[in-house]
């Protein structure tokens, strides 16, 4: 086939592409740019509970716990006890069911990849995404080593971040079942309705509440 | 030429940048508890009522918190008032160049946002509250919109904003503001609240005031794009289900969303009431997820993420979960149910005299518009059905009110929000009953405002 051909047969399937109505109507206003790799490598940072999104890179407990001492502990405290009123990230198994819950990595969370998740894009608090991926896994190796949950050798890394079980995996559940709550009856009482009226608390005697100066 | 002074002295004041409200938050030396993000005092209530001493004292105490002078009208000057010439007519005020930005008169310096100090760890990830005992009508003034924030409010420049769209798409692409408002703009009001507004009543009367028990809601309107509109721009893959949604903020604040709710009504915002989102609101762009929890919509808006399943974030697993008494919790709790909160007489609003009154009060839904109000003043046993004033509109805060007459008695002032789908605003005890008292979030019970012989109002706990 000539050149000459073989140009006009290109110039006709573009033209036929760019006039094609699909292709106009998947992109109606034709407004922004396209995203390079690398555009979207440096923003995605993501990691979702199958692994996906793990940046490569391992970690164990034993070189976590320098890290963790170096830049979490000043919150959080040496053994993830916390500080003040910092969130506390060990121990608390057990305490669900209480009067007291305590909410923590190894009581509470579901999956191993929010720990990373979030340890990379927001801590330490203040210095968001200044962490290496090897010191994020090392940092998430030692929490979970501090819950019992791995030895202190095991690697954690973009390979098993989606495969480690977490002690309350199956504590949640869903569809949300509200709308809940709601009156037996399907107009809701307006006179003489049996409710208790006895004053049983007070804000003001809790006092706990910011006063304003005058 | 004193008085004229005076107003100048006052103008002065107000111009300054550096002058700071006239608010000191005292430190209470309360024993507290973690749960979750926020914390609680301990529960005096569980176990018992108070002694009769303890109320009296407690009532006796009171005084005029949260009054100004300028809110109780008392101590008028009469050399201000008729027959005479008052001090400000008969000199010039300011000129127009005086407050290009206008703000409210120095006379209202006490309604602004408040915290409190004891929830949270740090300032910069914590909450502020909406006066909403203060406001009127069913919009929110832009500066005192409550803000949350989870690693401060970060100072985005405009020209180097940039939203990114990428996952199951045919294109992943990037906008500039300015393309985002090229697209069709949509206006609309809506509701914002906080899952855990009312988050420290669960186990009792805890914050004696509006503004801490349900301050953590406002409602403006928004300007932006749906987000239907930029899916029809990158092409959505059909195996798409979910979208992560995630803040340029230092917290890098990121939730997942059903696709199903990004189709229907989401937007990206630039604009609230008329002017640019304030930085605190996510300037220069924000998620709006109409009716559903505040912290889904995501501020300073840098990415969303379209993909096959959800990406179990902190924000979703950790914390806004609702733990249930048997230690299991519910998630993707997402709707904010119905609910209502009368702001006047409340605890910041006494009432300083007998006779007729306006209650007022707000109510919302986040399934949908507010049908009905009901209002009591016996603590539930008798409602009487209060006036809506509209627009009523589709997960709005809706204003209602109810004329009453004061003579001195005590009250138990309470308010029942329904909605079109007709659900009924629970009580605490119907809450409690299907959820215990440890899911901190969705706190949507009736309160119960005590007013006392002397006209003070307390936030009390029936039972």
């Amino acid at each position: 086939m000539s050149g000459l051909v073989k140009a006009w047969l290109a110039g006709g399937a573009m033209l036929a592409l760019v006039a094609s109505p699909a292709l106009a109507s998947e992109r109606p206003f034709n407004l922004g740019k396209i995203a390079t790799p690398e555009e979207v490598a440096g923003w995605d940072i993501d990691v979702r509970p199958d692994g996906l999104g793990a940046p490569v890179g391992m970690g164990n407990a034993i070189d976590g716990e320098e890290i963790y001492a170096d830049r979490c502990a000043a919150c959080h405290g040496d053994f993830g006890e916390a500080v003040d009123n910092w969130p506390v990230l060990v121990g608390g198994e057990g305490t669900l069911d209480s009067h007291d819950p305590v909410k923590t990595t190894g009581s509470y969370w579901p999956y191993a990849s929010t720990m990373y998740d979030y340890i990379y894009r927001a801590m330490p608090f203040g210095e968001a995404q200044s962490l290496t991926y090897d010191e994020t896994y090392q940092i998430v190796a030692f929490l979970l080593y501090m819950n019992d949950i791995i030895e202190d050798d095991f690697e954690v890394s973009h390979e098993n971040i989606g495969t480690i079980e977490m002690p309350n995996r199956d504590g949640f559940f869903m569809p949300d079942p509200r709308p809940d709550a709601q009156p037996v009856a399907s107009e809701p009482c307006m006179t003489n309705c049996d409710v208790p009226t006895n004053i049983i608390g007070r804000a003001r005697d809790i006092d706990v509440t910011p006063e304003q100066e005058s | 030429m004193a008085a004229r002074n005076t107003q100048n002295q006052k103008r002065s004041a107000l111009a300054d940048p550096a002058r700071v409200p006239k608010v000191r938050v005292i430190e209470k030396k309360a024993k507290l508890k973690v749960q979750g993000d926020v914390f609680m005092a301990e529960d005096k209530n569980r176990n018992g009522t108070f002694s009769r001493r303890s109320l009296i004292g407690g009532a006796a105490a009171l005084g005029s918190v949260g009054l100004s002078r300028a809110a109780t009208g008392a101590e008028a000057n009469p050399d201000n008032l008729p027959p005479n010439v008052s001090e400000w007519t008969p000199y010039l005020g300011a000129g127009v160049d005086a407050n290009p930005y206008g703000m409210p008169s120095p006379y209202e310096e006490h309604v602004i946002r408040r915290n409190v100090e004891w929830l949270t760890a740090s300032t910069e990830s914590s909450v502020n509250f909406t006066p909403l005992h203060e406001l009127e009508g069913f919009v929110t003034p832009n500066g005192l919109c409550f803000e949350r924030h989870h690693g401060g409010v970060p100072e985005v420049i405009p020209t180097d904003y940039r939203l990114m769209i990428n996952g199951l798409v045919d294109r992943e692409l990037i906008f500039t503001l300015d393309e985002l408002k090229r697209f069709p703009q949509t206006n609309r009001f809506y509701f914002l609240e906080c899952a855990a507004n009312g988050g420290m009543e669960w186990r009792g009367a805890q914050l004696n005031g509006c503004q801490f028990t349900f301050g953590m809601v406002h409602n403006v309107q928004y300007t932006g794009v749906l987000l239907k509109d930029l899916a029809r721009e990158v092409g959505v893959k059909p195996d798409a289900k979910w979208i992560l949604a995630e803040g340029g903020d230092s917290a890098g604040m990121n939730r997942s969303i059903p696709i199903e709710k990004i189709m229907d009504d989401c937007m990206i915002a630039w604009a609230m009431n008329g002017e640019a989102l304030r930085p605190e609101q996510g300037y220069p762009a924000r998620l709006v997820v109409p009716g559903w929890e505040g912290n889904m919509w995501v501020k300073w808006i840098r990415r969303l993420e379209f993909g096959d399943m959800p990406y179990m974030a902190r924000e979703e697993t950790s914390k806004y979960t609702d733990l249930m008494e048997d230690g299991n919790a519910r998630m993707f709790t997402w709707v904010m149910d119905a609910k209502s909160v009368v702001t006047s007489p409340s605890p910041e609003k006494a009432i300083l005299e007998k006779g007729v009154h306006q209650l007022k009060g707000l109510a919302w839904s986040g399934r949908g518009k507010i049908t009905r109000v009901d209002v009591s003043l016996d603590g539930g046993r008798n409602w009487q059905t209060a006036e809506l004033h509209g627009p009523v509109l589709d997960k709005c805060l809706t204003r209602f009110t109810l004329p009453f007459e004061w003579n001195g008695e005590e009250l138990l002032v309470q308010s029942r929000a329904m909605d079109e789908t007709g659900y009924v605003q629970p009580t605490i005890d119907a809450l409690q009953a299907e959820r215990g008292v440890n899911s901190i979030y969705h706190n949507n019970a009736i309160a119960t405002w005590m007013v006392n012989k002397d006209g003070s109002v307390d936030n009390v706990r029936l039972g």
